[in-house]
């Protein structure tokens, strides 16, 4: 299976959330290291996808689809920081 | 069947194949008419989904390779992977006046605006050139001034996507360059011999890292690697360099 980048989430992100989350800033619950979701490092397909940071492999970011739900799980990012328009 | 969705969020919609033309033996660009699009950035990709007759569905990202100026289409330049899923539909089932679905424009992260004062670089392997082609549409169209690097890595000269107008916009469009590196054949008459793209390669016809430019590279995982591997070693910051991965092999 290869990888693939975070921005890769966009469109399952952009069902769920109002603003473009890939654009967004995460901050490593593993390592500290700040960098923006469209950079995490990308497994898997449409159905579930893990996304895991690129300066400690650790996973940031889970994603799973249902037929009739959506799981996200976000446990690895301790924030996120999301630009406003206009900035 | 269709899946639940959020009130308010993005959405599939129905796009129809309004004309197609042939890039390459195994690429086909589609011009596709997509109601109330909204436009997209240069960068941007759609999701794409086809739905067979027993509902099996498959799912894929393509990016968009227009530039949008208050009008004008949805271009995706689709490469044929012979055992893919998805593509030997795009490039060799679908007519004109047929519909697909699609969901975007999506992200944010691989994209070139206009207001970015730096000069950019881009680095393209195989159909990884399609998002950089729309920021070099995108700058073409706004007669934007900042310096544009093109460094596009194909097989051979029938494997370049937009041949005829790669040249056009280094003519017509002060400060964009091109190089094209061949791994496998390369024209006639070349002084270069095919290889893959090396740090050479990147030192010769990209910037230089003092210039810090924004770098955006797209293409075959592996292409991406190395490529990405080699802007840094070079010496250029790793928070200017924005990738995105096709996945698979080239």
């Amino acid at each position: 299976m290869s990888k693939l980048d975070g921005n890769a989430m966009a469109g399952d992100l952009g069902e769920i959330f109002a603003f473009d989350v890939t654009a967004a800033r995460y901050t490593c619950a593993g390592c500290g290291q700040a960098e923006a979701i469209g950079a995490l490092m990308l497994w898997g397909q449409e159905m579930g996808r893990v996304a895991r940071c690129p300066h400690c492999d650790d996973v940031v970011l889970r994603l799973v689809q249902a037929n009739d739900r959506v799981f996200l799980d976000l446990r690895g990012a301790v924030r996120l920081e999301l630009p406003l328009a206009g900035s | 069947m269709a899946r639940a969705a959020l009130p308010g969020r993005l959405t599939w919609r129905a796009a129809t194949l309004t004309e197609a033309r042939q890039e390459t033996p195994s690429a086909r660009t589609l011009m596709l008419d997509v109601p109330d699009w909204p436009g997209h950035l240069p960068g941007q990709h759609v999701d794409v989904r086809l739905t067979a007759p027993d509902g099996y569905r498959a799912q894929r990202s393509y990016s968009i390779a227009s530039a949008w100026a208050e009008g004008g289409n949805v271009e995706l330049t689709i490469q044929r992977l012979d055992d893919g899923e998805v593509s030997p539909y795009l490039t060799d089932v679908l007519e004109v006046g047929d519909q697909i679905e699609l969901r975007g424009p999506v992200g944010g992260w691989f994209v070139w605006r206009e207001t970015q004062p730096r000069p950019v670089l881009l680095l393209g392997g195989g159909s990884g050139v399609v998002p950089l082609m729309a920021m070099v549409r995108a700058r073409g169209l706004a007669k934007a001034r900042q310096p544009f690097r093109l460094i596009y890595s194909v097989r051979t000269p029938w494997d370049v996507l937009y041949r005829d107008e790669l040249p056009r916009h280094v003519r017509d469009n002060p400060g964009f360059d091109l190089y094209l590196n061949y791994t496998r054949k390369a024209p006639e008459g070349s002084p270069n011999a095919p290889k893959r793209i090396d740090v050479a390669t990147i030192n010769t016809h990209g910037w230089p890292p003092d210039f810090e430019p924004d770098c955006y590279v797209c293409g075959p995982t592996t292409f991406v690697e190395t490529a990405a591997d080699i802007l840094v070693a070079l010496g250029h910051d790793p928070k200017r360099i924005r990738t995105e991965r096709f996945g698979g092999t080239s």
